[in-house]
């Protein structure tokens, strides 16, 4: 009998099952800046959305993010919030790619009816959340992508009625999203690698970047069962020269004013790993380590020495170093607005491929909002001079006030070339109460999102393992010869036609000044009637009046 | 948007902070911030902001929540907080959740006038409005008492036209002054509430009680500024029933199908090629198709008579 019960109890135990584990990347830019990476990841194995059986009993897993969950049936949910643009011909790719201000799509499973319905009350529930103005996206800003942002997480079904997609490109980050992020995690921001996030130093950046991530990955590596991954991702790039370092050497201390003092204790990993690929005879690292990892990431691979927290160690890293060339990255977009005046413009998006011999397709997405009216006869795709015809395009055109424009055109790169993406568009004029409080300063435009498979120079794992890093592991990898990347470009800020908002104010005032001043000058002339009055005598011949009377003698004229 | 807001923003959280430290969580706080100004761009210490030009306390500080923030901060969504009377789908953090034994503060700061609050450079709140919105938190029994404190030019115009009961007023000028809100601090860091004289500061204050039921004197300032929460501290252990768990999938026993679950291609250049295009969901006529439609159905039965009618159903 008691045998039974503790068996039974330990199958209890067993069932439900979540793991922790985080992780900080270190990695040295050739630019002298540094990018620090933390990837936080809860595993947890069960079904959010059974029928009939609600999830009570949350361990490490956040119950607010839980409950949205199962409400919503989302399937899978990408959150980020991004101050800074990342500069790719500068830096490299970055782990997790996130566009400038907040970025949110979400698959729904197909259980869903009403999709939009959702969707509009998920903003608000996440807006609350993460105290974020995410209940500006409606339907003016969303959009339904037909073949970017495919899942990243398990599944069979792709239909496109299920997802939605909506950027913020003016909303700030700032201490108070930190917060409920940094609450989110199981040891908080008191024990573990959050510990490092001081919200001074963290935003005193050139990119802040944090990102929730939640989807159904392989519990283990046959994949007969799925688990829900929670990863919370926070990529920073410190700028040396305004955190006032003259040399190039930086501690954990200099970095983040904080000392790692112990792994979080509900962690099953906790490690931090410096990137030494570059020129490693020249770096010094204290404390060093024996351990060294090798991990194949976007294309590339790269050493790293390993910290173990969960073994004690110190907490102090330096290092001087002097950087040699740098992988140059494959694909770069920029964008920018061409034209003058306030009536018509000209969007162009420009890609460029530095593969030097490999040609590879790209999926740009366009997401323009309804006040800049698209002329889509104008499109022209242009590589080394020539008319280059994209093999895919899908436009949904905008509905005034409803719906924003939304292009996706899959185009075939040539080898070592730029390619150009023009379109002609013109301005709307929004009614008076449409205008921000603000709207000299202008309206944003979503980046462009240009998805790609580049080809690697270094064989990718396609299978995973326990083991790997989390930042190897983020994008599932299909084939070896290539790796899956995302590049955003800049938002763009254009002037929309504004009227003059003190006009109303002005019109009254003069309105009124010509009203009393000549109206009433006109109406005076016609009805006032003259008296002839005598002038008042002056002050002598009054008193000499006065004393007349008094003497009784007749008074002066 | 303006950087010479900054005062204001600052006078705000300073508020936040003492509210927060004399014991009132945040989930009992609306915050509103108008605009951005510790993470702007002009700002040479990013994340912070300070009350004073000697920099020493940092009023933003690590955990702060901010409910409203940007263009969020309108008289309309104001209002609406204030009466309760919000979309279903706005989160509990940016309600106002109060019942009838609730004490509640209210603190507005920024630029006015004889009798409005400007909001956004945009738009007003008048007094008026003001008053009205306390009137019907009265009557949906929103409120015990109200303590509504205004740091603006001329604020205690604002005041003048309350008419509902439990409500105490401060103002930092009167009408026809102009507040320096540099000069005016509530609070200290410690938490003392100076009111400062004529000599100090260019305005006076001003203050309306006669709407309150009990004795102003007899009004503690934590009354509103802070709250007691009731703990029990016990030492009993307590058994805790063990936690439900979900029903154990078996595997393993019998040959149950193994389906292998798949990631979806990232990019299925193939697939994207040929895809077939989207079936446009089924949506009922629209207004205007309707409206054409009868209008012809109605021209056909009034030339050729109604006695078709049954020849159609």
């Amino acid at each position: 009998m008691l045998i039974l019960s503790s068996l039974l109890l330990f199958i209890l135990l067993a069932a439900a099952r979540d793991e922790f584990q985080e992780e900080l990347v270190i990695r040295p830019l050739h630019s002298g800046d540094i990018y620090a990476s933390f990837q936080f990841r809860t595993l947890w194995d069960t079904d959010f959305l059974q029928e009939g059986q609600k999830v009570s009993h949350y361990r490490l897993f956040p119950k607010s993010l839980g409950q949205v969950l199962s409400k919503f049936s989302v399937r899978e949910l990408h959150i980020s919030f991004t101050q800074g643009f990342w500069r790719t011909m500068q830096w490299g790719q970055p782990f997790i790619p996130s566009p400038p201000g907040a970025e949110l799509w979400v698959w729904f499973h197909d259980t869903v009816s009403d999709v939009d319905g959702n969707w509009k009350e998920l903003t608000n529930v996440l807006s609350g959340i993460f105290c974020a103005s995410l209940n500006f996206i409606d339907l003016t800003n969303t959009v339904q992508p037909s073949a970017s942002f495919k899942p990243l997480g398990l599944g069979n079904a792709t239909d496109h009625r299920f997802l939605r997609y909506a950027t913020l490109p003016r909303e700030i980050v700032c201490t108070e999203n930190l917060t409920p992020w940094k609450k989110l995690l199981p040891c908080g921001s008191k024990a573990g690698l959050a510990v490092l996030m001081k919200s001074e130093k963290l935003f005193h950046s050139s990119f802040h970047s944090q990102a929730v991530h939640i989807r159904p990955i392989c519990q283990d590596e046959q994949c007969s069962s799925k688990a829900w991954e929670l990863r919370q991702t926070l990529n920073v790039v410190f700028d040396l020269h305004t955190s006032g370092q003259g040399k190039k050497e930086w501690s954990l201390f200099k970095m983040f004013s904080r000392t790692l003092t112990e792994a979080c204790p509900l962690a099953s990993s906790s490690k931090v790993y410096v990137d030494i690929t570059d020129n490693p005879e020249l770096f010094e690292l204290s404390p060093a380590t024996p351990l060294l990892g090798q991990a194949v990431v976007l294309g590339d691979r790269r050493t790293y020495s390993v910290y173990d927290l969960i073994m004690p160690t110190s907490s102090m890293v330096l290092s001087p170093c002097a950087l040699g060339d740098m992988l140059r990255p494959l694909l770069h977009a920029e964008r920018y607005v061409a034209g003058f005046g306030l009536q018509t413009g000209e969007i162009h998006t420009v890609i460029y491929n530095n593969h030097p011999y490999r040609a590879f397709p790209v999926l740009l997405m366009d997401s323009v909002p309804w006040y800049l009216q698209l002329y889509i006869h104008t499109l022209t795709v242009t590589s080394k001079s020539r008319d280059n015809k994209p093999s895919y395009i899908h436009y949904q055109p905008a509905k005034d006030r409803h719906r924003p424009h939304l292009l996706e055109m899959l185009i075939q790169l040539p080898p070592h070339s730029m390619t150009e993406v023009t379109v002609q568009f013109e301005r709307a004029l929004l009614k008076w109460t449409e205008y921000t409080p603000d709207p000299n300063h202008g309206f944003y435009v979503g980046s462009s999102v240009v998805s790609a498979l580049v080809p690697s120079m270094v064989a990718m794992r396609t299978n995973f393992t326990q083991d790997q890093p989390l930042f190897s592991s983020f994008v599932p990898v299909k084939e070896e010869s290539s790796y899956f990347v995302r590049v955003y470009t800049e938002p763009l800020l254009v002037n929309l036609p504004t009227p003059d908002f003190s006009m109303p104010y002005n019109v009254i005032c003069l309105t009124c000044t010509v009203v009393a001043v000549g109206y009433g000058s006109f109406y005076n002339l016609l009805t006032r009637t003259f008296q002839v009055d005598e002038p008042s005598p002056p002050l002598s011949k009054r008193l000499a009046n006065l004393i007349r009377r008094m003497r009784g003698v007749p008074l002066l004229t | 948007i303006f950087w010479f807001n900054y005062r204001h923003v600052a006078n705000t959280l300073s508020v936040y902070r003492s509210v927060k430290r004399l014991g009132i969580p945040d989930s009992h706080i609306v915050l509103m911030l108008a605009d951005d100004m510790a993470c702007n761009y002009r700002n040479p210490k990013p994340a912070t902001v300070f009350s004073h030009k000697n920099m020493e306390l940092n009023v933003y500080g690590d955990d702060v929540e901010v409910d409203y923030r940007g263009y969020e901060v309108t008289v309309e969504n104001f209002l609406r907080v204030l009466t309760g009377r919000l979309p279903p789908s706005t989160p509990r953090s940016k309600r106002l959740l109060s019942d009838d034994r609730s004490n509640i503060l209210i603190y507005l700061t920024g630029h006015g006038g004889n009798g409005f609050l400007k909001f956004q450079d945009s738009e007003e709140i008048s007094n008026m409005e003001l008053a009205d919105a306390f009137e019907q938190m009265w009557q949906k029994r929103r409120y015990n008492e109200l303590l509504f404190i205004i740091d603006t030019c001329q604020g205690a115009s604002m005041y003048e036209r309350f008419y509902s009961p439990n409500l105490m007023a401060l103002a930092s000028s009167q009408v026809g002054e102009d507040s320096l809100s540099v000069s005016h601090t509530f609070f200290t860091c410690l938490f003392q509430f100076k009111v400062c004289p004529q000599s100090q500061c260019v305005s006076t204050p001003g203050h309306r009680t006669d709407l309150f039921q009990r004795d102003p004197g007899s009004v503690l300032i934590t009354d509103f500024f802070g709250s007691v929460r009731k703990v029990e501290i016990t030492k009993d252990t307590i058994n805790l029933t063990s936690p439900v768990e979900p029903p154990i999938k078996r595997s393993g026993s019998g040959d149950i199908q193994i389906e292998s679950l798949t990631y979806v291609d990232q990019l299925p250049v193939a697939e994207i090629i040929h895809q077939k295009p989207k079936q446009k969901d089924w949506h009922p006529p629209d207004g205007f198709i309707l409206g054409l439609w009868t209008l012809i159905l109605l021209v056909f039965f009034q030339t050729y008579g109604i006695k078709h009618l049954k020849h159609i159903f």
